[in-house]
């Protein structure tokens, strides 16, 4: 068939093509990392700083929050305000820092104690399946017939004004979705035969479901996590414009906004709020986006 | 069949594939997929590629379409299909060629349709975008098409939507679009892989038929030697990227060149083996790294045969007129001659007549499936998959469960080990009723009854250390005194099924498929078990390492005294291993009888069929062909009476009307037909 | 598809009750008690008008006949007095919500228009810079505060460049055209008013752009995400296999796959508007639901919140029994079987 000779040249003839090809995907490949990891680089960094400012929030502000200051009211930024002052003279760039403490434990709270919920009742449901499923899951299906923000709203409204009500209404908005992902994650696991495998030696459900079974699902719940931390401190800031956040001298962004919004010529009283709300969302979205490219089998060819 | 060796030698091939080398270039290195595959196809000649999972004959057959994505690219080699350089054209004229001249008929039919398109609007864009047809002309066509591949009610078959079909019918749609524009060259990429062997035979029938009528060259590629004898004149068997050896099947089949076939031969169990030594013969290892071929020949470090020369790279040079191989030892015109017998093992004991108490007894054992309603106004629907079955398995043997799929043979398994609770019926495991028994209750006797499972990629736990995999049982049922103990007996467990102890560290994505299931098995024994059932162990391995597990398992039933309940769909895997069958039939135990009884006299018009249409590797054998036609009904709705009447060659009034009791015709040869032998291969 | 339409009606019936439920219970068990809350402080240390005012309002029956009461006037529309308005809360909502549907409407249309074909472009061309520039672009979109973006706009757009109209549905030289269906765009041209029609469009140019950039940005994402997954599948291949030109693999056969989980994201898009407007329409003085609700958050109007919370379920689940109804006719497997 082939003679030895045509292939051997053939082979030269490969061989050569592929320390080409090798070089050009040397710089293809640093161009594609730097295309996957600049997005969620970016954000990491970005979410980095903001929790170190708001940890040494007291060392690196030049102000306290709340010292008024009538007659220096409404400044424009300077060198003694980077971002100028609001109506009562409070100097905006300390407020958004000490800001940062409220909008990072709030959406931290919420989310981390919101999934923590969900993922519970939805694994629950999923591994238990029968009645016990149907009434979670009705329940959960209940919960998303209200908008979030309007729920929390009521709720908020109907506990009363301050971070902690706050933080309840949205925790009872929160948890659903979790759930929603949770079961259809476990629903996936439990399928395969790893899970018959201990059911058959004789585990647990506990253990299945909590031993074997979650750590299988961790993946796509942390990237709803990170990408729902900016959405927590979204809503959060909105609860807060709507007057139903914070109770007023606390420094919040959503608060600094509304009280601002009347301001169009004094445009740094609410921008600057908007702007450190815009960034931190955006922090985790980028590293949630990235992580979610990172975990799909479809997106991570090669 | 024609002959590809009636064809005069000089005219011009349809297609010639000149040492043809496709790499992925992966992060992870350059994958050398297909490296110097040349070969030769006339017109209307039939090729069949053979090799297993990453011998590149997949690859090879999607670079003749150029259908090659990233990473994948031809870095060398010439393919010129009718006069044109396929490699040299651009994506347009590809395009042109693509579906027109050469089609592609892919695996899976089940995802190669569109499910939200119907059949007519995917048919006809075939046949349109090649301006070949008016959308009239190909809308008319379309229903003939359909007709000719064998689809009852072709027009209100064009108005389906893909999910309607079975997988067997969807194959049919699939090669309805491969023949539309009538093209010179069919590549069929295991077709009939994710059928039913039933299905499997009427697809080879209808793909046999359509090359004798219309002259439309085929090249098959299959890991399966049996089907592609069964319809090419001509085979190429892969290994390591490049072709080890071409030549007529029947050549192949007697008297294989390169110790690869020999290897493919005897690996796969025979239907018309002899019953003697249970093992198969194997060869050692893992096919090389496709990163980093060799040096040399790229089979030596497996191959029985190997010799000092074969240091050198062979290069595939002709044997005689009609074959060549790629190998050193046959390379003088030797034929290769098995290597002495290994020492014979232990003959399987024969146990039917001593072991008076059965250790697993299963009477009128139903379960039914309430399938969840689209809406509640709908009625609720039953899958009934399974619908009475008898079974008693005895200490000391091997059960086989054979059947298509449907049939309900993995959902007895599971009832069995009450991985499900039964509608009806009773299960008796060593005399104690677990049939409606708690989990807790059970628990203690899991450390007796087992089970190996099918997906070795989904039956280990990911996240969990090979290890913790093996330990996690020893500790549930206190079989570890300390940690010290358990690493002990994990490493012991680990020797038992042929792996190294250093494999505790590892996870299990580093194992290949065969070692995976290794592990799969070794968690099964971890704690000491009589009976273990097996769920297709070996259905996802390729020919060489089912090969390898069985003889694992039949060694290991010899050692510790295992009871097996084999569960399978190939025939010939469940005649080699077992000492007694039984075959199902949607729901239903159809017969059951010691293996080689079944085998040499089937009663049961399906039996006589499932038989008949396995491929076989004899090329000889000139026996009947039974090809049973349309689907397995669906155990939603199974028929009246005897639920196989409605595929039945011999099925009579009396059929629908009542069905038949499993009734004993010979010693330990049972029965479930009204007409039993009334169908015969002889 | 008749019968299955109709077992949805009856779950979404089920759900709206569940609601009226929730809502009842938020109202009537969280701590803070509701007549203390409505009456003001005098009246509310005074405990005969008390005792009057809960036996008015029923409030001293026990509560399972509370409830019965409660959806006794839902069923005739009562959903309480504002307090602010002094009105029922039912005609205050009649009154501002045809506002909130024309800018949503608006909003929900210019987030299809752009994203689906953004989401699909990104996907076909994948990691070239229309990828990037779209996902940049969208996660924008989905981090900006719409509160703040709606200042922005105005301050740049109206207050800085005046290149737009500033806040309010129309202009104060226009007079609003008698109201027939309360649509602005519909009773203008009605009347006649065709210069009012104009205003009234440009007046709803930066309120619809600022309440369209979250829903855009999660349209884009999903239909790239669903395009990318409807692409890796084997029917793909198939086709190629068969000779089909690019444009045709993409738009009729990847599509049609990708736009099943966009038809599902609807509702949550439309989820995302409600809340949008709330926080919107405030700043642009849009008269309508968004506004209400948040004057009466500010005043805490606990009927008139608890009204707008209970229409906005329903509406939600009527939007979420439109997205099954419609991903039914879109998907084959659903039905036909």
């Amino acid at each position: 068939m082939s003679p030895p000779a045509f292939g051997a040249a053939l082979t030269d003839a490969a061989a050569a093509s592929l320390s080409a090809t090798a070089t050009a995907s040397g710089t293809g490949r640093r161009r594609r990392w730097l295309r996957r990891y600049l997005l969620p680089a970016i954000g990491g960094a970005v979410i980095a700083a903001w929790l170190l400012a708001a940890l040494l929030a007291p060392w690196i502000t030049p102000y306290a929050p709340d010292t008024v200051n009538v007659a220096g009211r409404l400044a424009a930024p300077s060198l003694a305000h980077w971002l100028g002052t609001d109506e009562l003279g409070r100097d905006v760039l300390t407020r958004i820092i000490y800001g940062a403490r409220t909008s990072l434990t709030v959406g931290f709270s919420v989310v981390l104690i919101g999934s923590a919920a969900g993922t519970l009742v939805g694994a629950v449901a999923a591994y238990a399946r029968g009645w016990a499923e149907e009434v979670l899951m009705r329940a959960t299906d209940l919960m998303f017939c209200f908008p979030p923000i309007i729920l929390a709203m009521a709720i908020a409204a109907a506990l009363g004004i301050g971070t902690r009500n706050t933080v309840i209404a949205m925790l009872v908005v929160w948890w659903p979705k979790f759930a929603r992902l949770a079961r259809s994650l476990v629903l996936g696991q439990r399928s395969l035969e790893y899970v018959a495998a201990a059911r058959t030696i004789g585990f647990p459900p506990s253990h299945i479901l909590f031993r074997q079974i979650l750590p299988n699902a961790v993946g796509p719940l942390v990237v709803l996590i990170t990408l729902d931390l900016g959405n927590a401190i979204l809503v959060f800031a909105g609860l807060s414009f709507l007057g139903l956040g914070v109770v007023p001298p606390t420094p919040e962004w959503g608060s600094m906004v509304s009280e601002g919004r009347e301001l169009v010529s004094q445009w740094w009283v609410a921008t600057f709020p908007g702007i450190a709300i815009l960034t931190v969302v955006i922090g985790f979205n980028f590293v949630g986006d990235g992580l979610r490219d990172w975990l799909d089998p479809h997106a991570r060819r090669r | 069949m024609p002959d590809g060796a009636d064809i005069p030698k000089d005219a011009e091939p349809l297609l010639r594939v000149r040492d043809l080398r496709t790499w992925f270039f992966t992060d992870a290195g350059v994958v050398r997929a297909v490296d110097g595959v040349s070969f030769t196809l006339h017109r209307g000649e039939t090729l069949g590629i053979v090799g297993e999972s990453g011998s590149g004959k997949s690859v090879a057959a999607k670079s003749i379409m150029h259908l090659l994505e990233e990473p994948a690219r031809i870095v060398a080699g010439s393919i010129r299909f009718r006069g044109r350089e396929i490699t040299a054209l651009s994506e347009a004229e590809l395009r042109e060629i693509r579906g027109a001249e050469i089609a592609m008929v892919f695996q899976d039919p089940m995802t190669s349709l569109n499910p939200v398109l119907r059949i007519s609007r995917q048919l006809i864009e075939t046949m349109t975008a090649h301006d070949r047809f008016t959308s009239a002309a190909a809308r008319a066509r379309a229903a003939s098409l359909l007709g000719r591949m064998g689809i009852a009610g072709p027009a209100q078959a064009l108005d389906s939507w893909p999910h309607q079909f079975s997988g067997g019918m969807r194959q049919r749609v699939m090669l309805a679009m491969g023949f539309a524009n009538e093209p010179s060259l069919i590549l069929a990429d295991e077709p009939t892989t994710a059928l039913d062997v039933t299905i499997q035979a009427q697809i080879l029938d209808l793909l046999r038929a359509l090359n004798a009528d219309l002259g439309t060259a085929v090249i098959l590629i299959s890991h399966d030697l049996g089907v592609i004898a069964t319809i090419c004149s001509r085979v190429l068997v892969m290994y390591a990227g490049e072709v080890v050896e071409e030549g007529r099947p029947e050549d192949l089949l007697t008297d294989p060149r390169h110790p690869y076939t020999w290897a493919l031969l005897h690996a796969a169990p025979r239907l018309d083996g002899t019953a003697g030594d249970r093992r198969l013969a194997t060869i050692e290892g893992q096919p090389p790294d496709a990163r980093a071929w060799p040096e040399g020949c790229r089979f030596r470090a497996r191959c029985p045969f190997a010799i000092d020369a074969c240091a050198q790279h062979p290069e595939l040079l002709p044997i005689d007129s009609h074959r060549s191989a790629r190998c050193w030892v046959t390379q003088g015109g030797a034929a290769l001659h098995p290597p002495a017998p290994r020492a014979a093992a232990g003959v399987a004991a024969a146990p039917q007549a001593a072991a008076p108490a059965p250790l697993l007894l299963v009477a009128g054992l139903v379960k039914h499936f309430p399938l969840p309603r689209e809406n509640f106004l709908e009625q609720h629907r039953v899958l009934r998959a399974v619908d009475g079955v008898d079974l008693q398995v005895f200490p000391g043997e091997t059960v086989g469960l054979v059947g298509e799929s449907g049939c309900g043979k993995s959902t007895l398994a599971r009832l069995v080990m009450r991985l499900e609770e039964p509608t009806a019926g009773r299960i008796l495991f060593d005399g104690q009723d677990i049939s409606h028994a708690s989990q807790s209750a059970i628990r203690p006797l899991r450390r007796r009854m087992q089970m190996i499972f099918q997906d070795p990629y989904a039956s280990l736990n990911p996240r969990m250390m090979v290890g913790e995999i093996l330990a996690g049982p020893l500790r549930l049922h206190g079989l570890a005194h300390g940690a010290a103990d358990a690493r002990a007996q994990v490493g012991e467990l680990l020797n038992l099924v042929g792996l190294p102890r250093e494999s505790a560290a590892r996870f299990p994505h580093e194992f290949s498929g065969g070692q995976r299931q290794r592990i799969s098995i070794a968690r099964a024994l971890a704690v000491q078990p009589v009976f273990v059932v097996g769920d297709e162990p070996i259905s996802a391995l390729d020919v060489n390492i089912q090969a390898q597990i069985i003889n694992l398992m039949i060694g290991l039933q010899e050692r510790l005294n295992l009871t097996y309940l084999f569960i399978a769909h190939d025939l010939a895997v469940v005649r080699h291993i077992s000492d007694r069958i039984v075959v199902l039939y949607l729901g239903r135990v159809v017969e059951t009888a010691p293996a080689a009884a079944l085998f040499r006299q089937p009663l049961h018009p399906y039996t006589v069929s499932l038989i008949s249409a396995v491929p076989t590797l004899d090329a000889s054998a000139s026996k009947r062909r039974i090809v049973l036609g349309g689907e397995v009904p669906s155990p939603l709705n199974p028929p009246s009476g005897c639920h196989f009447r409605t595929r039945c060659p011999a099925a009579a009034a009396r059929c629908a009307a009542e069905a038949p009791v499993l009734a004993e015709v010979a010693a330990g040869h049972r029965v479930a037909c009204h007409f039993p032998g009334a169908l015969a291969t002889a | 598809m008749l019968r299955y339409i109709a077992s949805r009606l009856v779950i979404a019936a089920a759900m709206v009750l569940l609601a009226t439920l929730i809502i009842f219970l938020i109202a009537n068990t969280v701590p803070g008690d509701p007549v203390l809350t409505q009456l003001g402080d005098i009246a509310a240390n005074n405990p005969a008008i008390v005792e009057a005012y809960r036996h008015k309002w029923g409030l001293d029956l026990p509560m399972g006949e509370r409830y019965w009461v409660f959806l006794r006037g839902l069923a005739h529309g009562d959903l309480g007095i504002s307090i602010s308005s002094q009105r029922p809360v039912i005609d205050d909502i009649a009154q501002y919500a045809p506002a909130t549907i024309e800018l949503s409407t608006v909003a929900f249309m210019l987030s299809l228009i752009f994203g689906l074909p953004l989401g699909v472009l990104a996907a076909m061309k994948r990691d070239s810079w229309i990828d990037h520039v779209a996902r940049v672009l969208s996660l924008t979109g989905v981090s900006a505060p719409t509160f703040w973006l709606a200042f922005i706009m105005l301050a740049v757009f109206y207050g800085w460049l005046g290149w737009a109209p500033g806040p309010g549905q129309i202009g104060g030289d226009q007079f609003p055209p008698p109201v027939v269906t309360g649509f602005m765009l519909i009773d203008a041209p009605l009347a006649g008013q065709w210069a009012t029609f104009r205003d009234a469009l440009a007046h709803l140019v930066l309120p619809s752009i600022v309440l369209a950039s979250a829903t855009m940005g999660l349209i884009t994402r999903t239909t790239r995400a669903a395009m990318l997954e409807a692409l890796s599948q084997d029917y793909i291949r198939v086709a190629r296999a068969k000779g089909l030109r690019r444009h045709a693999i993409m738009l009729r056969h990847a599509l049609p796959n990708a736009l099943l989980p966009v038809v599902t994201l609807g509702g949550l898009a439309y989820a995302q508007l409600l809340t949008g407007t709330v926080l919107t329409e405030t700043i642009f003085s849009w008269p309508g639901l968004g506004r209400y609700t948040f004057q009466s958050a500010e005043i805490l109007d606990f009927p008139a919140i608890m009204g707008v919370t209970l229409v906005v379920a329903i509406v939600y689940v009527i939007v979420n029994l439109l997205v099954d109804v419609s991903y039914a006719l879109l998907d084959p497997r659903v039905m036909r079987r």
